[in-house]
């Protein structure tokens, strides 16, 4: 669950960035997955969305939940797509 | 390819650029913004794409859709911004040699475009009301 503190961007998009009020932000999070940082800036942001629909990626990489998030880290939250 | 543009689509010019000596046919998808959603007026519809790995993911989805349904050219155009009733939201047009390879990759590509590729839908209702698709809907089942 926990990691040591790391300095992580993270970049909002659709209802997310509405939720943040921000588009991208960069924040100290005591997280070692995308999970961690998901939950975390949940919390931060009031936002109610499971993350089981949405999708999240890794220095424009997709990547899984329990992907390894590192120091210096971009951190892509996408809500429930819609394309189409 | 496949493309992200905030320019309104020709379906003929990308239509044109599927042309190929060996191809004995081609399939298309269009599709158009609708005026009701859920039994709900829609007036308007906003497209956001993130660009990259809509290219990414999309260029993955063509190639697994060739190796399924070998064919010989595909495009993907997808719109971004404020479009209107009846615009052209994305289009998909595949050639093949034969036309079984043509309709099933035409219709794996949209399928897939539509379920993993980093693009969200906000829809203006006539009521004044607005909500990103899929999204309201996730958090009412997470409440339950």
């Amino acid at each position: 669950m926990s990691g040591s503190e790391k300095t992580i961007l993270v970049r909002y998009f659709a209802m997310f960035r509405e939720h943040a009020g921000v588009g991208e932000e960069t924040l100290s999070l005591n997280a070692a997955t995308a999970k961690d940082v998901f939950e975390q800036t949940r919390l931060r942001h009031g936002s109610k969305e499971p993350n089981g629909h949405c999708k999240v990626a890794i220095n424009d990489e997709m990547a899984d939940w329990s992907s390894p998030v590192e120091d210096g880290d971009t951190v892509l939250l996408f809500p429930p797509v819609a394309g189409g | 390819m496949i493309e992200v543009t905030s320019a309104v689509i020709d379906a003929e010019k990308q239509k044109r650029a599927l042309c190929n000596a060996g191809a004995g046919g081609y399939c298309s998808f269009e599709g158009w913004v609708r005026n009701e959603n859920d039994g709900r007026l829609v007036n308007r519809l906003e497209y956001e794409a993130y660009e990259p790995l809509v290219i990414a993911e999309g260029k993955k989805v063509l190639a697994e859709a060739l190796q399924r349904f070998p064919y010989l050219e595909a495009r993907c155009v997808h719109r971004t911004g404020l479009l209107e009733i009846g615009d052209l939201a994305v289009w998909v047009g595949v050639a093949s040699a034969h036309r079984d390879e043509a309709f099933k990759a035409c219709r794996y590509i949209i399928d897939e475009l539509k379920m993993r590729l980093p693009i969200w839908k906000k829809e203006h209702y006539a009521d004044g009301d607005s909500g990103w698709v899929n999204c309201e809907r996730c958090a009412a089942h997470d409440q339950r």
